[in-house]
């Protein structure tokens, strides 16, 4: 087989110098009890996971089912993310205490909402919070709009990877700006994971096609008719966009171009 | 008995209470959790050295699912 012909090794997705196979991220979030959480966990592939932080019920029955069980954090990259925070102060008292809860663990998701009908970022309180976590070792992904100003800007500050959102979380509407994905990939040196808006796997797809290093989901798996099957599904399409990235696509034409030869026709 | 802010919710507890004390008469003494005491971090090593004083405000939180919601 000529050299040119085999499928060229992809080389592995690494975020703050540590690799991982699977380019699909995933949230624990929605899920009908833990078990359905681990199981479609386990169905995605995923490594890293996120988990949010909250208080603790005070009073609570001991033996009570804990997510720690159904995600053991030997088995996957935790992900503590600062979901539900809307000041940058909250986001890094989140992130302290995620540090603290998982034994010094520095790698978290910045968000940082500014209105709860969008759940778009509040981009001068993420700076915010991100200047601060990197100055305190925190080693930051971070949720950010589909602007690639923005996105460059956190990249500079020292975020390890740049979560642009498809779309308004948990929406399932798709990639609603390409365009703007593809400029943030091109500009970026730190991983771009799109984050939030996925619907269906051909969403992941059009997302690693575009050239994201990874898709990070919630809601389009555990809002699924069948979560599990849904999850082996946005395996499959992160992996077919990556290799049709990989293999670039051919051009777009507006009018036929025959497949079958013309010279030789019989008639 | 002293009062002090938990979780948002007045709490009486005795006087000479520490943190370790707080996780344990609040059943989650076998829990993962962690605890901020007046904003600041609490490391699980000092739980048992920790004093808590009148008008302390101490959060206890663990880890539960995910993702980007709110809820």
């Amino acid at each position: 087989m000529n050299q040119d012909n085999r499928i060229p090794k992809d080389t592995p997705l690494v975020i703050a110098g540590k690799t991982y196979r699977s380019r699909l991220l995933v949230g624990t979030g929605k899920y009908k009890d833990l078990e359905e959480t681990r199981l479609a966990t386990e169905a995605s592939g995923a490594e890293i996971v996120t988990v949010a932080i909250r208080r603790s019920n005070i009073g609570q029955k001991p033996g009570e089912p804990n997510l720690l069980d159904a995600i053991p954090p030997d088995r996957y990259m935790l992900l503590p993310n600062t979901a539900g925070c809307y000041t940058a102060e909250d986001a890094v008292r989140t992130c302290r205490l995620a540090r603290e809860l998982l034994d010094g663990h520095d790698l978290v998701k910045l968000e940082v909402l500014a209105d709860d009908k969008t759940l778009f970022p509040d981009l001068v309180q993420t700076y915010t919070a991100a200047e601060q976590l990197v100055a305190d070792g925190f080693k930051v992904m971070v949720y950010t709009n589909d602007d690639p100003i923005a996105a460059k800007r956190l990249e500079l500050m020292g975020c390890v990877a740049v979560m642009p959102l498809a779309a308004p979380i948990g929406s399932g509407l798709g990639i609603r700006n390409p365009y703007n994905i593809r400029t943030i990939v091109e500009n970026a040196e730190v991983p771009i994971i799109v984050d939030a808006g996925v619907g269906t796997a051909s969403d992941a797809a059009v997302a690693m096609e575009l050239g994201c290093d990874g898709v990070l989901m919630n809601t389009a798996i555990a809002g699924a008719q069948r979560p599990m099957l849904m999850a082996s599904a946005m395996g499959k399409a992160i992996e077919a966009g990556r290799e049709a990235y990989l293999a670039g696509r051919m051009p777009r034409r507006r009018f036929a171009n025959a497949s079958s030869p013309l010279d030789g026709l019989f008639f | 008995m002293i009062e002090i802010q938990l979780n948002g919710e007045p709490r009486q507890v005795a006087a000479d209470s520490t943190i370790a004390d707080l996780i344990t008469s609040e059943g989650l003494g076998n829990r993962r959790v962690a605890v901020e005491l007046n904003l600041e971090i609490v490391p699980r090593s000092q739980y048992d050295q920790q004093p808590i004083e009148a008008g302390d405000r101490i959060e206890i939180v663990h880890a539960i699912g995910g993702g980007q919601e709110t809820s």
